[in-house]
């Protein structure tokens, strides 16, 4: 249940992410989703894609620096609470949160979630039912 | 005004005379009383009988800054610790600082060349002079402060910062002479223009400033913004501290009082001593010394020397602004920075060293240094608050090693330029902005 995610440090320069998004591009290397972490003098860009080893591979042969970061995916129903009830069963489970980032679609949204312990997460929320993507799932999403 | 006539103006050959019978002594001592000395002139082929004078000076060793730490702390002393009165240690080194010694004699000689030094910009005992050189174990503060009790001047030893306070004692106690770095007395001056505080309400009419490179761009600016005249004085703690020359009222070099310091220019690479007038790094032997005599110290400072008496009747050989160094060491905010600290703290905190650089800017006339760090693989985290910390823990560790604050710029891998494979360490905008 572990997705691997694209970590990436930027500096805040006009074009790079750009650049990025272009060299990702040309390896047909899809996007499914995208996030930023900023400061004032730079950022993270997380994003998970289509194919991350090459992802690295390519970005890396660019002087980009980029790693992987293991995240979950966890899919709520795209209604009121559907958040919130995920997020109250990691909580009530004492489970630490690094960050996450979102995105519905139609009927359902997906929730990506880093933290220290993600195989307490995938744990935690299996046994509340909770559906989870697969690593397969999300790299064709 | 001349404070030392007989000295100087001293005709060349009796000056001459003077630092021979001087020097003659000094290696003596140094002989007797340093084993450091002793086995530099033993592997010379050296014995203080052979020593005549100061022609002969061109065949003795060199000291450097680097024996100065090899024999820390008092290694280099030629008298017992019961005969020192004071301590100084130069600012922001790796590891372990470079330690100066005084005896009461020593201390009296500064006080004699600081005294020469003020006496050049025309302070006398009817002057109130503002001391905001640092005072503490740099020998900025301290130094002038003597030498302008010795000139009998009023003296506000009121150290470096606080600019409020610096304004309104100037103001209150109707200083006639500041002495400080030249962009802090820049900052001064712009900060008199902010509090709106009239030029007519200050009596400053002269500035010593020194312990920092400096243009003559800046000296027009401090001498506007101030109503002043700007005098520029240098030295530096091996030496002496401030003193060891100054310029006089025509501002055509600064006068080296020989009687107690002996220049020469030496060409860094082959070590060989140039003829005045050319360009070369300064190396100074001290011959009336008493804690810690030096022979052929090199300064690392590039200058040149003019020989030919000076308008204002002084003979002393004049020394141009320095231009520069021979090594790759940086003046911020009058602290001596090197490059290498640098990389000793990123080597601290990391397996290897990761590629930096430091650029060095001057805004509103004070010194800025940040310092990009390419981030690698060993620093790598895609959390914000772990490159946030590992920021604060390199700014916290290159400011208590250099002992001044930097801003730490996180930047991406292969974006620092590199130049046949090593990266530029430095990038100094102060030269480059003034020129």
């Amino acid at each position: 249940m572990i997705i691997k995610q694209l970590s990436v440090f930027l500096e805040n320069k006009t074009g790079r992410l750009t650049e990025m998004t272009k060299i990702l591009s040309e390896n047909h290397i899809n996007i499914s989703a995208f996030s930023i972490a900023d400061t004032a003098d730079f950022g993270i860009v997380r994003c998970i894609v289509s194919k991350p080893e090459e992802a690295i591979r390519v970005l890396k042969e660019k002087h980009f620096s980029v790693n992987i970061t293991d995240v979950v995916c966890m899919i709520v129903p795209h209604e009121p609470g559907g958040l919130y009830k995920a997020l109250k069963i990691l909580s009530d489970n004492n489970v630490p949160i690094e960050y996450m980032y979102a995105f519905a679609f139609d009927n359902a949204a997906s929730v990506v979630i880093r933290s220290e312990s993600n195989n307490e997460v995938i744990r935690v929320l299996e046994s509340n039912q909770m559906k989870l993507l697969k690593a397969s799932d999300i790299y064709q999403i | 005004m001349i404070w030392n006539e007989f000295i100087e103006t001293a005709d060349r050959e009796k000056l001459k005379e003077i630092q021979n019978e001087r020097f003659v002594k000094m290696i003596e001592r140094m002989y007797y009383n340093v084993p450091f000395y002793r086995k530099k002139l033993t592997e010379a082929g050296i014995e203080p009988g052979d020593i005549k004078g100061i022609d002969q000076l061109k065949d003795l060793p060199f000291t450097v800054k680097d024996d100065l730490r090899d024999n820390y702390p008092f290694g280099l002393f030629t008298v017992p610790q019961n005969q020192i009165v004071r301590l100084h240690a130069s600012s922001g080194t790796t590891g372990k600082p470079t330690v100066v010694g005084y005896t009461k004699n020593d201390l009296q000689l500064w006080s004699e060349v600081v005294a020469r030094s003020l006496t050049m910009a025309g302070v006398t005992k009817e002057d109130i002079i503002q001391i905001a050189y640092g005072y503490g174990l740099f020998t900025g503060g301290l130094g002038l402060h003597y030498g302008a009790e010795k000139v009998g001047a009023s003296v506000i030893p009121i150290s470096g910062g606080n600019t409020k306070k610096q304004l309104q004692l100037m103001v209150d106690f109707g200083s006639t002479v500041i002495a400080c770095t030249p962009s802090y007395a820049a900052h001064l001056g712009e900060s008199l223009v902010a509090a709106g505080i009239d030029r007519k309400d200050i009596k400053l009419r002269a500035g010593i400033f020194g312990a920092e490179p400096w243009t003559n761009e800046l000296r027009k600016q401090v001498e506007n913004l101030l109503g002043i005249k700007a005098f520029d004085i240098y030295g530096l703690s091996e030496i002496i501290g401030p003193g060891v020359s100054m310029e006089c009222e025509c501002q055509n070099g600064m006068h080296i009082y020989e009687d107690h310091f002996i220049p020469e220019i030496i060409d860094p690479k082959t070590m060989e001593v140039l003829p005045y007038g050319e360009l070369g790094e300064l190396v100074f032997t001290t011959i009336t010394k008493e804690a810690m005599p030096l022979l052929r110290y090199r300064t690392r400072d590039l200058t040149r020397l003019h020989v030919e008496k000076c308008d204002c009747g002084r003979t002393l050989v004049r020394m141009e602004k320095c231009m520069g160094r021979s090594d790759d060491m940086l003046i911020i905010r009058g602290v001596n920075v090197f490059p290498s600290q640098v990389e000793a703290v990123l080597l601290e905190m990391s397996e290897a060293s990761p590629h930096y650089q430091l650029v060095v800017n001057r805004e509103n006339n004070l010194d800025t240094l940040e310092i990009n760090i390419e981030i690698d693989d060993q620093f790598w985290s895609d959390e914000i608050k772990t490159l946030e910390n590992l920021k604060k823990r390199f700014q916290h560790n290159i400011a208590s090693t250099l002992g001044i604050s930097a801003k730490i710029n996180l930047v991406e891998p292969n974006t620092i330029a590199r130049s046949e494979g090593k990266a530029k360490r430095v990038i100094d905008k102060r030269i480059t902005n003034s020129e």
